[in-house]
C-alpha cells in the first residue's frame, strides 16, 4: 500500500502546526520521520490517524483521496498506530488485549479465544513478534508489551504501521529487537513510519528520512549519504555544539551518603532495595536504568518527597531519613523533578510565582503574612534575564512557556538557593537542542562550584555526556557503578540487569559521546 | 512530544484588540464574547426567559389567551405581556424598591420606613449568603470541595447561641464574643472533615455531607435538653440571646438590615485580600491548583488542606451567627434552612470571587424576597424563583451552551474559568 500526503495543513488559531506537508509512504519502506519536540510531527500523526483533521490537503492511499472521520476509519483502511503511551488493559492476557475491539466472535457471541491465540502466534511466528498469548499484560516487561501494541495493529491487518518514539521507553538490547521487527514486516511489504528525534536510530533503520521543523518539511536524505551532524543541522537548523564540554572533577568530600536504602510503594513492594551510593562534592554520579527501575523514587527519597522504609540517607552531618521536602530543601538540596509539569510547576501561575514556590513565604518574598507582589515581580524579571527564559514578561503563565522554558523556569528557582545536592532527574526531556545545552552547562556549572550532583536518565548517552561516575539500576537495586569509559555495551547489558564479571576492559576506543546523541 | 508543547496548543482565539483601540470597539467586542461577565448576565436574561414560560403555561388567563391565538393574535400578547409584566414587576417591587410607595413618600413625606423595606429585606437575607458563599468559595478555589455548609451554619449559629445567653457582659465585649463563637463553631466543624482527609484521605465531599445530618440532628437533640432549649417549653426552640449579643440595627427599628451586612461585607473584602495577597492564601492557591508540586516546594500539603476547610467552616459559621444574632435571636429545628446549600450555588453564580459572591447573594435574597411579595400579590407561586436561579446555575456552570444559545464569540484564553476541576481533589 503507498500512502501519500499531500499539502497537509493544521491550524491552531494562529499557529500552524502543519504547514502544507507532503509526505510519501512507498511499500516496504521504513520511513523515518525526524524533527525535535514541537516541530509538528505529532499534529502530523494524529491528523493521519484521524484523530484531527487537517484544514487542507489530502491523504490517498494507493492514489485514491481518503478522509478518516475517526481513527476507526484510518484502521479500516490499513492503518494502525502503535502510541508512544501504551494503550493495553493491564490485567488483560496478551490475546484479550490484542483482539480487544475486534473480538472474534462464535455463534451467539461468544468470544473466540482459540481463533484469537491462534491469529496471534501465526502473527507473531511470521514477524518475529516474541510474546506468550496468555501471560498477562502487566507481567510482561516493556519491550514485550510495545510487542503487544505491534500485534494489536498487525491483527487489524495494518499495512502502514506509525510508530511513535518507540524507543523512549526500551534498553538498547530491546532497541535492536524492535529495529530486527521493523526490517521483518517491512521485508514482508508493511511500511513503517517511524517517528524520532534521536539520529542514531534514524541512520541504524531508515530506509528514507524526511525532516521537519517548525511545522514544515524541511528536507527529505538517503541515510547512506548523511551523517549525524549534516541530520542535526537540518532538524535543528544551525549548526550544533557536538561535545558536552566539561573538565575532569575535581572531587570533594562525600555529600550525599545514602546507606542500605529500601523504598516499598503503596502496595508494599519494595521499588529500591538496599542501595548504597555515595556523591562527593564537585562530581556527577549518574543513575542509568532503563524507567521504572526504582531510580525516580531514590531521587524522591532524597529530596524527602518519600521516607525509605529502611537505611538512611544523609547530607553532610544532617539525617533526612525522616525528614520533610522543606527540611530537605533548607538542608541544600535543589530538585529538578522528572517531570516539570506535575511536580516542578504550577501551569496556571504566572513565572514570577512559580519562581518563588519555594520561598514565598520568606523575606524579602513576603513580610507579616502579606506577600510583596512588587518583589516577587522585579525578581521574576530579573531571572528571566538571567537564565534566559523566552517569554514576554514575568507575569505569563508558566503553562503558555515551551517546554524547554518551562525547563528553565525551574532550574532558575532551584539554583537560586544554596545548593549543596542538585537531583536531577530526566532533566532534558523533551527538551529541544538549544535548551538542552543550557541545561546541560547550568548542571556541570553546578559541579564545578561544589555541588554534588545526581543525574537520573534514561537516555543513555546523556548519562554518559555527563556523568563522572555511573550508576546503573536493575529492580531496584545497583547493578554496579562504572566509569563512562566503561562504555555503551556493557551499561546496556547491566541496564537489563547482567553484569558479566570477565567483560574484557574497554579498548578505550569509545567514540566521543556528543550532544548530537540527545537529541 | 509533548500535547502541551506551543506547536500543538489547543485552538486559541484570536488576539483582541490592542489597549489603543477606541472604547467603543473595545465595549462591542467585550459584549459579543462569552467572558465571565457576559456569560452571567446572559445566564440571568436565560433564567427570566425560562420564568417567563413557566409563568404562562401556568396561568390560566395567559394559557386561555394563547388559545385565541388563531382568532385574537393581539389579545394573547397584550394578556401575555400584562402577566409578566404584574409577575416580574412585583419580583422588582418586592425586592427593591416600590415606585408608587416613593410617590407617595415624597408627596407626604411619610412612609419612608416602607419605601426601604423591601432592599432592606434583600441585604438581610443575602448577608448569611455572603458570608457561607465566601467561606465555600474559598474552599472552592483551593480545590476543597466543601459541601458541608449546612452542618457548618448550625455548629455556628448553636457556638454563637451558647455564647449569646450563657455570657453577660456589655456589648462591646459580648457582642465580638458572639461573632467570634460562630466563627470557632463553624472552624471546628470544618477541622472535622480536615483532619480525616490530611490523615486518612476520606474525602471531603463524603464526609461534610454526612456531618450536615449530624449536626441538624444534634441541633434537634440540644434543643430539647438544658440549658439550650427555653425553660418551661415543650416546643423544640432555644433561649434567646441577650440584647448585648444581637448586631444592632443600622438604620433604625422599623427596618431588619443590621451590623451583620457590614461584618459579611468586611469578610468579603478580607477574604479576597487573603486570597490576592497573602503568604497562606497563596500556599492555598498552589495546593489547590498542583499539590505535587506544592509538596516538591516544601509546603505542607496536610495542613494546608486542615486550614482551608476550618476557615471555610469559619465564615460559614459566621453565616448562622449573623441570622442568629441579627434577626431570629432564637435556635428552632432546621435551623438554616437551605442557606448551607444556597453558598454553594451563589459560590459558583460568583466564580468563587468575593465580589462575585457578593453579587451573587444580593441577585438570590433578590428572588427569594421578591418571590414573596409575588406569590402574595400576583399568585404566581414562589417556587418559580427556585427555577430561575436553577437555570442561571445550570447556564453558569455551562459556558459553552450560553455561548451557542446567544452566539458569542469564545474569550480570550484565563477569561472564562470553569467552576471547578472535578471531584477527584
Amino acid at each position: 500500500m503507498k500512502l501519500e500526503l499531500a499539502g497537509i495543513t493544521k491550524r491552531f488559531g494562529a499557529l500552524v502546526a502543519n504547514d502544507h506537508i507532503d509526505l510519501t509512504v512507498e511499500p516496504g519502506e521504513i520511513h523515518c520521520l525526524l524533527g525535535e519536540n514541537g516541530a509538528g510531527k505529532s499534529t502530523l500523526m494524529n491528523v493521519l490517524f484521524g484523530l484531527l483533521h487537517a484544514d487542507e490537503g489530502e491523504i490517498r492511499i494507493d492514489g485514491e483521496p481518503v478522509r478518516f472521520a475517526d481513527p476507526g476509519d484510518a484502521v479500516r483502511r490499513g492503518i494502525g498506530m502503535v502510541h508512544q503511551h501504551f494503550m493495553l488493559v493491564p490485567v488483560f492476557s496478551v490475546a484479550e488485549n490484542v483482539v480487544l475491539g475486534f473480538e472474534p466472535t462464535r455463534a451467539a457471541g461468544f468470544l473466540d479465544h482459540r481463533k484469537a491465540r491462534s491469529d496471534i502466534s501465526r502473527l507473531s511466528k511470521e514477524f518475529g513478534l516474541e510474546v506468550d498469548p496468555d501471560a498477562l499484560v502487566e507481567h510482561l516487561p516493556v519491550g514485550a508489551q510495545q510487542r503487544v501494541e505491534i500485534l494489536k495493529a498487525l491483527i487489524r491487518d495494518a499495512k502502514v504501521l506509525i510508530l511513535d518514539e518507540p524507543t523512549a521507553v526500551l534498553t538498547p538490547q530491546e532497541i535492536e529487537a524492535l529495529f530486527r521487527i521493523m526490517r521483518s514486516l517491512a521485508a514482508a511489504g508493511r511500511s513503517i513510519l517511524f517517528i524520532t528525534h534521536k539520529l542514531k536510530e534514524v541512520l541504524a533503520v531508515a530506509d528514507r528520512i524526511t525532516v521537519m521543523r517548525l511545522g514544515k518539511v524541511v528536507g527529505a536524505a538517503d541515510p547512506s549519504a548523511i551523517d549525524e551532524a549534516e541530520l542535526a543541522a537540518m532538524m535543528v537548523g544551525r549548526s550544533v555544539e557536538l561535545v558536552v564540554r566539561k573538565e575532569p572533577p575535581k572531587p570533594g568530600p562525600v555529600v550525599l551518603e545514602l546507606r542500605g536504602v529500601r523504598i516499598v510503594d503503596a502496595r508494599g513492594i519494595a521499588v529500591v532495595d538496599g542501595v548504597d551510593l555515595e556523591v562527593r562534592a564537585g562530581e556527577i554520579l549518574a543513575l542509568a536504568g532503563v524507567q521504572g527501575n526504582g531510580q525516580t523514587e531514590l531521587a524522591e527519597a532524597v529530596c524527602a518527597l518519600r521516607n525509605p522504609e529502611a537505611g538512611t540517607i544523609r547530607i553532610d552531618a544532617i539525617d533526612l531519613t525522616r525528614a520533610t521536602p522543606k527540611a530537605a530543601l533548607r538542608a541544600g538540596v535543589a530538585n529538578v523533578p522528572e517531570d516539570r509539569q506535575v511536580d516542578g510547576l504550577v501551569l496556571g501561575m504566572s513565572i514570577a510565582d512559580n519562581l518563588v514556590l519555594d520561598l514565598f513565604d520568606r523575606t524579602p518574598f513576603a513580610r507579616h503574612g502579606a506577600r510583596d507582589l512588587a518583589r516577587v515581580a522585579a525578581d521574576g524579571e530579573t531571572k528571566l534575564a538571567e537564565f534566559d527564559i523566552r517569554a514576554p514578561s514575568a507575569r505569563e503563565a508558566v503553562g503558555n512557556l515551551s517546554g524547554g522554558n518551562q525547563q528553565k523556569v525551574v532550574v532558575a528557582r532551584e539554583l537560586s538557593r544554596p545548593v549543596k545536592v542538585l537531583v536531577a532527574s530526566q532533566p532534558t526531556r523533551g527538551l529541544d537542542v538549544g535548551s538542552i545545552e543550557y541545561v546541560h552547562r547550568r548542571i556541570i556549572e553546578e559541579r564545578d562550584r561544589g555541588a554534588a550532583v545526581l543525574l537520573v536518565s534514561s537516555e543513555l548517552d546523556e548519562v554518559l555526556a555527563l556523568g563522572d561516575r555511573i550508576a546503573v539500576m536493575y529492580r531496584g537495586r545497583v547493578v554496579g557503578t562504572v566509569a563512562p569509559s566503561a562504555g555503551r555495551d556493557r551499561i546496556g547489558l547491566m541496564m537489563a540487569g547482567i553484569e558479566p564479571p570477565d567483560l574484557p576492559p574497554p579498548d578505550g576506543d569509545q567514540p566521543p559521546v556528543t550532544n548530537l546523541d540527545l537529541i | 512530544m509533548s500535547a502541551t508543547s506551543p506547536a500543538e496548543a489547543p485552538e486559541r482565539p484570536a488576539a483582541p484588540p490592542p489597549a489603543g483601540a477606541p472604547a467603543w470597539r473595545r465595549f462591542v467586542r467585550f459584549v459579543t464574547e462569552a467572558n465571565v461577565a457576559m456569560v452571567t448576565l446572559l445566564a440571568v436574561v436565560g433564567g427570566l426567559f425560562v420564568g417567563a414560560i413557566l409563568i404562562v403555561v401556568t396561568t390560566p388567563a395567559t394559557l386561555h389567551a394563547w388559545g385565541e391565538l388563531g382568532s385574537h393574535p393581539g389579545r394573547t400578547f397584550s394578556v401575555t405581556f400584562q402577566t409578566l409584566g404584574n409577575a416580574y414587576g412585583a419580583l422588582f417591587v418586592g425586592s427593591v424598591i416600590s415606585p408608587s410607595a416613593l410617590g407617595h413618600a415624597i408627596s407626604s413625606g411619610q412612609g419612608w420606613t416602607g419605601v426601604f423595606t423591601p432592599i432592606s429585606e434583600t441585604l438581610v437575607s443575602a448577608t448569611p449568603l455572603i458570608l457561607a458563599g465566601t467561606g465555600v468559595a474559598l474552599g472552592f478555589s483551593t480545590g476543597v470541595f466543601n459541601i458541608g455548609g449546612q452542618g457548618q451554619l448550625i455548629a455556628g449559629a448553636l457556638a454563637a447561641t451558647y455564647v449569646g445567653f450563657g455570657v453577660h457582659a456589655p456589648i462591646g465585649i459580648h457582642l465580638p464574643l458572639v461573632i467570634l463563637a460562630g466563627a470557632a463553631g463553624g472552624a471546628v466543624a470544618g477541622f472535622i472533615p480536615g483532619i480525616l482527609k490530611a490523615r486518612t484521605g476520606a474525602h471531603e465531599v463524603i464526609v461534610t455531607i454526612m456531618l450536615n445530618y449530624i449536626f441538624l440532628y444534634l441541633l434537634e437533640y440540644l434543643l430539647t435538653t438544658q440549658p439550650l432549649q427555653k425553660p418551661n417549653q415543650s416546643n423544640s426552640i432555644s433561649r434567646s440571646i441577650s440584647s448585648t449579643g444581637q448586631l444592632p440595627h443600622l438604620f433604625g427599628s422599623g427596618l431588619r438590615v443590621n451590623l451583620g451586612l457590614i461584618v459579611a461585607l468586611a469578610v468579603a473584602a478580607g477574604a479576597s485580600w487573603f486570597m490576592r495577597r497573602s503568604t497562606l492564601g497563596f500556599q492555598f492557591k498552589v495546593i489547590g491548583a498542583n499539590p505535587a508540586a506544592g509538596r516538591t516546594a516544601g509546603m505542607d500539603a496536610r495542613r494546608a488542606t486542615i486550614l482551608v476547610l476550618m476557615i471555610s467552616g469559619a465564615l460559614v459559621g459566621m453565616a448562622g451567627m449573623s441570622t442568629l444574632a441579627g434577626t431570629d435571636f432564637f435556635l428552632s429545628t432546621g435551623y438554616g434552612g437551605n442557606t448551607g446549600f444556597n453558598a454553594i450555588t451563589v459560590a459558583l453564580l460568583g466564580r468563587n470571587r468575593p465580589l462575585g459572591v457578593v453579587l451573587g447573594s444580593l441577585l438570590f435574597a433578590a428572588l427569594s424576597t421578591g418571590g414573596r411579595y409575588m406569590q402574595a400579590s400576583t399568585g404566581v407561586p414562589i417556587d418559580l424563583t427556585s427555577v430561575i436561579q436553577a437555570v442561571i446555575v445550570f447556564m453558569v456552570a455551562t459556558p459553552a451552551l450560553v455561548r451557542e444559545i446567544f452566539r458569542l464569540r469564545e474569550a480570550g484564553a484565563g477569561k472564562i474559568l470553569l467552576f471547578t476541576k472535578g471531584w477527584g481533589g
